[in-house]
């Protein structure tokens, strides 16, 4: 019964809302806004056929690296810069300075760089996202709690088995909020970056399409937009549900304390 | 667990976000040598020297890597023309007007989702799935409708700016004490008077540190706007810059679309910091 | 065996300088249990820091087997006070104990053994799996102390470890270190602020005064070997014991009572320390 009440709310008002969309639209015949049949019927035979493999794969090849290469580069300066005050101290100003650059602004001079190819979109992407990522965990490693480190000095527990055992473990939550926000940023970015220049891509046939006018696969493209957007967070809400358990468990024990 | 937090989607993102583990910690603080002033002054010093020698002495290509004084001299250069502040003026009007338009939706379908535990149960699923669509899917949408004028910028500017607000809005609703809650109802406030004496005060930190997060979208989003649509503004200016050849320009509208995320980053955190001080409680906040 | 000599420490302020610990002696022999008790405040944990190399002092040194502590020194175990936040959130119960083990290299069948042995001891073993936040406070300060023991240390450390728990599952937890000390003999340091705690625990109740803080006294416990919380508590030498520290603890202090700061009167007996400390040695 519970589960049922729990799907019926979960389901209740998506349901609701496509089919109040697929009736009021079944007839129209405003160019701008196609029926949403036309609109699934093209998702369908486009996004899900010949396109998937032609411009979605490829947009997510170049998020996937552009995005990792950030994670790697932004949680280990992160560390260096959560690590040493003086550090710290030195470089805040300017990575205040560079994480308040609307990321976007960087793709026309990263295009005059690294031309329009494969290696200017993956920048871009890391560009963009690594500051989050590098600003959250530069944070959470300074924030590792003063007896937790003590405890782990005691024990005589240094270098590399510190960082394992006390200071990632202990900045995980920060660092999954920075690669959270940092997911959102390059979802934007690959999408951006395809739009200047390209000749495959999510970004780039979406804006193909609304240049031709082929109004229903571009509400195709971005209903597939919107459904990468919420499948790529939600994957990242399974692992970090996986990796934060104890956080997730620590913090519900605290409140009922 | 008798008292677990209800299962709500909005829960675990609110969570987590930015809350330390350890908000407690001490460490000693030394205070040798340089204070963090100097040195973050010396770390600025230290990028444009940077960005004056590497070009010059050929590490960076001179040809995308202009000095610092070139930048320095083009960003005098922009300064002194009237359209570079009229393009800056437009950004910051669609900005404001796509920020305030956000804030004030958040804020009212906040509150009134948030103070409804079935309205909250309804709307979780269509929220949790709507927010994640990445604002850059309305591009064509909003070429295709309004081509470069405001709205365009405004739609994107609005779309993003307003989940941010939206879900800090329903966290903070949602962090008011149940027995003020009761207390109002039991001396039989009215929906509005129990909005207005409990409701908002409890929110109100929440609702600054959405404010925060959204200005800073808005203006990703604004620029994103001018660069992409081709609305007029700061982004705009720099796509043109940068299409005529113009790099140093480039950078320049680079260094001031920075400035200018420094600045709406500085004042919304202190005006977050005045709502803060005297609410005690320790929040997290929602990414991006 | 553990050697404290002439500690003075001075935190350098802004505005201030605060003199928190003012030429402590005092030396623990091996096997010894003593308590350090102290009212709130009186540089009880700036001592354990410096002690434990966690922190340096300003003048004096720290002797452990005759080597000179800069830094935590293999072989010494801490037990915190604030058990939440010195077990490690992210592992379980095995995991935090084992944690050091690893880092000491002892074998993998050893590591087990001496887990298992020492999460029984302190009568966790069901819930070795268990996340430390899913305990309670009693028992996760129990965790804590099971780590302590299975790192074999030759000398304890304890840190008012049970400050932050209820009356009960303190009194329990009191047996529980007393017993552990009688299994595993290692030399044991409790500070305490609690002057009960303090009489019923140790061999030898070291008594500090408020900050700055220098020795006022050391007090041979000759209560029985075999304590109970009943009947020791309630026997005449516990009385008496538990006076004499009350009232040294409580004496004003010479000098200061007229708001001036001038120097304290000398450290009350030092040397005669080491000497009280011989009832208990033997395991030489």
């Amino acid at each position: 019964m519970a589960f049922l009440r729990r799907a019926g709310f979960a389901l209740g008002l998506p349901i609701v809302l496509f089919t109040l969309w697929w009736v009021t639209s079944a007839s129209s015949t405003d160019f701008y806004f196609p029926p949403l049949s036309r609109i699934v019927d093209s998702l369908v035979e486009e996004w899900f056929g010949p396109r998937l493999a032609d411009d979605v794969l490829p947009s997510l090849i170049r998020l996937t690296a552009g995005y990792l290469i950030a994670a790697l580069v932004g949680i280990t300066l992160g560390v260096l810069i959560g690590t040493y005050k003086r550090l710290r101290d030195l470089l805040e100003p300017v990575l205040e300075f560079f994480r308040a650059i609307p990321p976007p602004v960087v793709v026309p001079i990263l295009m005059l760089i690294f031309g329009i190819e494969n290696t200017m979109k993956i920048v871009v992407i890391t560009f963009g996202c690594m500051w989050p990522i590098l600003l959250n965990t530069a944070e959470g490693v300074r924030a590792v709690d003063s007896v937790l480190s003590d405890t782990a000095k005691t024990y005589r527990i240094s270098g590399a088995a510190r960082l394992r055992n006390l200071i990632l473990p202990a900045a995980s939550p920060q660092i999954f909020a920075g690669l959270r926000q940092g997911l959102s940023v390059a979802i934007i970015l690959m999408v951006i970056s395809e739009l200047f220049a390209a000749s495959d891509g999510l970004g780039f046939a979406i804006v193909q399409a609304q240049r031709s006018f082929a109004i229903p696969e571009m509400w195709a493209g971005m209903l597939m937009l919107g459904l990468l957007g919420f499948l790529l967070s939600l994957l990242f809400r399974l692992v970090e549900n996986r990796w934060l358990a104890w956080y997730h468990g620590l913090r519900r024990a605290q409140r009922a304390g | 667990m008798s008292n677990s937090p209800p299962v709500t989607v909005y829960e675990p993102a609110a969570d987590n976000a930015d809350a330390g583990v350890a908000p407690q910690s001490t460490r000693p603080r030394r205070s040798l040598g340089a204070s963090p002033v100097v040195l973050g002054a010396i770390g600025l010093l230290a990028l444009v020297a940077l960005f004056e020698i590497l070009p010059r002495i050929g590490v960076l290509n001179r040809r995308f890597f202009p000095t610092s004084t070139e930048i320095g001299s083009a960003l005098i250069d922009q300064v002194q023309q009237s359209e570079f502040w009229v393009a800056l003026l437009d950004t910051l009007q669609g900005w404001a007007l796509g920020l305030a338009i956000a804030a004030v939706a958040g804020v009212v379908l906040g509150i009134i989702i948030g103070s409804s535990q079935l309205l909250r149960d309804i709307t979780a699923s269509t929220i949790e799935f709507v927010r994640p669509i990445p604002s850059v899917a309305l591009i064509p949408l909003a070429v295709l409708l309004f081509g470069t004028s405001i709205e365009s910028k405004l739609l994107l500017v609005v779309y993003a700016a307003f989940f941010q607000m939206l879900i800090q809005v329903l966290y903070g609703v949602q962090d008011v004490d149940p027995v003020a809650q009761d207390t109002a109802r039991a001396y039989r406030f009215s929906f509005v008077a129990r909005v207005r004496y409990v409701t908002w005060p409890t929110a109100l930190p929440y609702v600054m540190t959405g404010l925060r997060l959204s200005a800073a979208v808005a203006l990703i989003l604004a620029v994103t706007a001018e660069l992409v649509i081709g609305n007029p503004g700061i982004g705009n200016r720099l796509a043109v810059a940068q299409s005529s050849g113009a790099i140093a320009a480039t950078y320049a509208l680079v260094v001031v679309a920075g400035l200018l995320g420094v600045i709406v980053n500085l004042v919304f955190r202190f005006i977050e910091r005045r709502a803060l001080s005297w609410h005690p409680s320790q929040r997290g906040e929602v990414a991006v | 065996m553990l050697e404290v000599n002439g500690i003075k420490k001075v935190y350098e302020g802004k505005s201030r300088t605060v003199e928190a610990v003012r030429n402590l002696t005092f030396t623990l022999q091996k096997g010894e249990f003593a308590c350090l008790v102290g009212p709130s405040g009186s540089g009880k944990t700036t001592l354990l820091k410096i002690m434990s190399g966690l922190l340096d002092p300003t003048a004096g040194e720290v002797l452990l087997d005759g080597k000179r502590v800069d830094g935590p020194p293999p072989g010494m175990a801490i037990v915190f006070q604030e058990y939440g936040r010195s077990l490690f959130p992210w592992m379980s119960v095995r995991e935090n104990v084992e944690l050091p083990l690893k880092q000491k290299k002892v074998p993998a069948a050893r590591r087990k053994e001496l887990v298992d042995e020492s999460v029984a001891a302190v009568g966790l073993a069901d819930v070795h799996s268990a996340y430390p936040w899913q305990l309670s406070g009693g028992m996760q300060q129990r965790v804590a102390i099971a780590r302590a023991i299975a790192y074999e240390p030759q000398v304890l450390l304890m840190d008012e470890p049970f400050a932050a728990v209820d009356a009960q599952t303190r009194a329990d937890l009191e047996d529980l270190v007393r017993d552990l000390w009688h299994r595993f003999q290692v030399t044991t340091l409790f500070v305490t602020h609690d002057i009960d705690e303090s009489v019923y625990l140790g061999q030898r109740v070291i008594v500090l005064s408020s900050s700055p803080t220098v020795i006022r006294d050391d007090v041979a416990i000759d209560l029985p070997e075999e304590r109970d919380q009943l009947h020791t508590r309630s026997s005449p030498r516990f009385a008496e014991l538990r006076a004499r520290v009350f009232e040294q603890i409580h004496r004003p202090v010479e000098g200061q009572a007229h708001g001036v700061a001038t120097h304290a009167p000398d450290v009350i007996a030092p040397s005669g320390a080491t000497a009280v400390s011989a009832t208990s040695d033997g395991g030489h």
